[in-house]
């Protein structure tokens, strides 16, 4: 399983770099919108229960957070456990980033190994091209990135449709880029194209509390906040690979 | 892709190799898909700010 160790720590690694870089990108560009727009959706009193009690003046200073009585009750009766505001917050978003960049990159790897490998950082810049593709691009076409309290379809059939969206990308970019026919980079842009034609499930009512312009301004954070940690992603794992398969080899050729 | 000759880790067979590659793979997807797709309550709220800040699907 030398392979398979291989893959997991270059993974490992370009996932940690770009998982650190994320989080705090995030928490510049799109976690200070998500809590204006919690804001919002308390005033709403839409029922969703954040995992927040942001109240309006925490959402402009999250860390000057204190559950005294002045803080209003909300319905939690549905709602389990979820992390304190504050840095209990912040250390989770990290975690989820960190986490979901080894697995990113875990995949990334795993399938540019079976194209011959990421031989350097500027290749890797075209498979973090590729992954933003797939993983931001397609699917936020149909559904664009939400702010907590905007109004949308079914959570499970919208799942399902990014799930959908993504492999398809992924299968039709694959074809065009590894066929080299013109019949089958047709068909991959058929696979690109077809989940756009059936369409991602919507809400009834696009009618939202939250501002088109803050709306606008998440739409664009995170499209380029996931562009960065894509590209740093395949860059940083094309790094990783070099040097890792330059011990390797050279560990074989030792033992052999 | 001229110098992609280079190898990670040698294989036994290209079979090995397709397995071990679809296992990373697929270990990826496994943790991608908890975080991102769970509806388990805790790790929707713990992934709360990360998931709509990746424009998964949420809520």
């Amino acid at each position: 399983m030398t392979l398979f160790r291989n893959v997991v720590f270059v993974a490992a690694l370009a996932g940690l770099l770009s998982g650190i870089l994320m989080t705090a990108m995030q928490s510049y560009a799109t976690v200070p919108l998500i809590l204006k727009a919690e804001t919002f959706e308390n005033a709403g009193g839409h029922d969703h229960g954040a995992p927040a009690e942001a109240a309006p003046a925490e959402a402009v200073a999250p860390d000057a957070h204190s559950h005294d009585a002045a803080t209003p009750a909300h319905e939690h009766d549905e709602e389990g456990w979820a992390p304190a505001d504050g840095f209990e917050r912040f250390a989770y978003t990290a975690l989820a980033n960190i986490v979901t960049g080894i697995g990113f990159a875990l995949i990334l790897v795993a399938v540019s190994e079976l194209a011959g490998g990421i031989a350097n950082w500027r290749q890797g810049i075209f498979w973090g091209f590729a992954g933003f593709a797939v993983f931001t691009l397609a699917p936020g076409l149909g559904l664009p990135p939400e702010l907590p309290a905007m109004p949308a379809a079914d959570l499970a059939t919208r799942q399902l449709w990014w799930i959908g969206t993504v492999a398809a990308t992924a299968a039709g970019l694959g074809l065009i880029a590894f066929r080299g026919s013109l019949l089958f980079s047709l068909i991959g842009l058929g696979l690109i194209v077809v989940p756009h034609l059936i369409g991602a499930p919507q809400p009834d009512s696009h009618e939202s509390p939250i501002p088109v312009d803050l709306h606008h301004q998440f739409v664009v954070a995170v499209t380029v906040t996931s562009l960065i940690f894509w590209v740093v992603l395949g860059a940083a794992a094309g790094i990783a690979r070099s040097r890792i398969s330059g011990t390797a080899t050279s560990l074989r050729d030792s033992l052999a | 892709m001229t110098t992609a000759s280079s190898v990670l880790g040698s294989a036994a067979n290209s079979s090995s190799r397709v397995i071990q590659l679809a296992l990373a793979a697929l270990l990826g997807t496994f943790i991608v898909g908890f975080v991102g797709f769970s509806h388990m309550d805790a790790v929707h709220n713990a992934g709360h700010d990360y998931r709509h800040s990746m424009a998964f699907p949420c809520h």
